[in-house]
């Protein structure tokens, strides 16, 4: 198991940003965080977001012959950070 | 983003299982001290392995260099540290990553954890702060099973003997006689004797694998240290 960090260029590939500083709610359990700090699985065949929380799945991102399948129904919000040094807290 | 293709320059054995490569990269954009690339190798016939890897120089440095560790049956790492020659060509991307990042604008005090090879973005920023001539205090604390595992050994020790840099070691498995650092893993108790206390409000970056990571959060955590000024990376392999 990995953290979001490591999807930090598919993420620029699919939304053309970098989202791993954006805020991911869960669904499910409604806590919430920058997407770097989700847990992420990248031996399946796919790519698996879960929830540090509660383990939902939050994302899975298949890609096949250059095309993505992005699924984020497990996400109720992914907002990004327009200034992301706002993200530490001072 | 595009790939680019990067001369390498320069390789050098850190510890048995670990090189790092020194790059020299047309047109290379600048990174900030944290984040890492994409590597993509591709064979004859047309098979193609990507991997991430963390840049270990700092932004002010003049080549990019990744710390690479070879994984058991990593078809990456195994050709990067011990296939790779000077002067070849290795097709990357990056810089990648606003997460795990430190500049000096953000200031501090600092507090740097490290395990095995999760130390190669936190030499980023400890080289950036020497570089930048940033005044921020730092504490490095840096886990390793044996002395002979320990990355940057020479370089940190020599970074820990300067004004306002404070580096301690810690090994988990074997030390030689007469070793002054700790000698366990990283718990609670060791946490609050390397970090300022959360009432000086430091800037925390862990990175390691996945264990080590949780252990030095959740320690924190239990601390009362502030979550928000709580960075973390997790290593490990991704299948290869």
């Amino acid at each position: 198991m990995l953290d979001g960090n490591a999807i930090a260029g598919l993420t620029v590939d699919i939304f053309g940003v970098d989202m791993t500083v954006a805020v991911a709610t869960c669904a499910r359990c409604g806590s919430h965080g920058p997407l770097a700090e989700t847990a992420v699985y990248m031996r399946g065949p796919g790519v698996v977001v879960r929830c540090r929380h509660c383990d939902a799945v939050l994302a899975v991102v298949v890609e096949r012959r250059g095309v993505y399948c992005v699924d984020l129904s497990g996400l109720s919000a992914l907002e990004a950070v327009t200034d992301e040094e706002s993200r530490i807290s001072t | 983003m595009n790939w680019r293709v990067g001369i390498v320059v320069d390789l050098r054995a850190e510890t048995d299982r670990v090189a790092s490569i020194a790059l020299r990269l047309a047109g290379w954009p600048g990174h900030r001290a944290g984040q890492h690339v994409d590597v993509r190798l591709t064979a004859e016939d047309g098979y193609q392995a990507q991997r991430s890897y963390s840049i270990a120089s700092a932004p002010d440095d003049a080549e990019l260099v990744l710390t690479v560790e070879r994984i058991e049956d990593g078809e990456v790492s195994s050709y990067l540290v011990d296939e790779l020659r000077p002067d070849d060509e290795l097709e990357l991307r990056g810089p990648i990553g606003g997460y795990f990042v430190w500049e000096q604008s953000l200031g501090g005090p600092l507090v740097l954890l490290a395990g095995g090879s999760g130390i190669a973005p936190l030499r980023a920023m400890l080289r950036h702060r020497l570089r930048s001539g940033s005044a921020v205090p730092v504490r490095l604390l840096y886990s390793a099973r044996s002395q002979s595992e320990l990355i940057y050994r020479d370089e940190l020790a020599d970074a820990g003997r300067r004004g306002g840099v404070d580096v301690r070691f810690t090994l988990t498995r074997e030390r030689p006689d007469g070793w002054q650092g700790y000698d366990r893993r990283i718990d609670r108790e060791l946490i609050a004797e390397v970090a300022w206390p959360p009432a000086e409000r430091p800037l925390v970056y862990i990175c390691g694998p996945t264990a080590f990571v949780e252990t030095a959060a959740d320690a924190l955590l239990a601390l009362g240290h502030d979550p928000g000024r709580i960075r973390t990376e997790r290593f490990g392999p991704t299948g290869g």
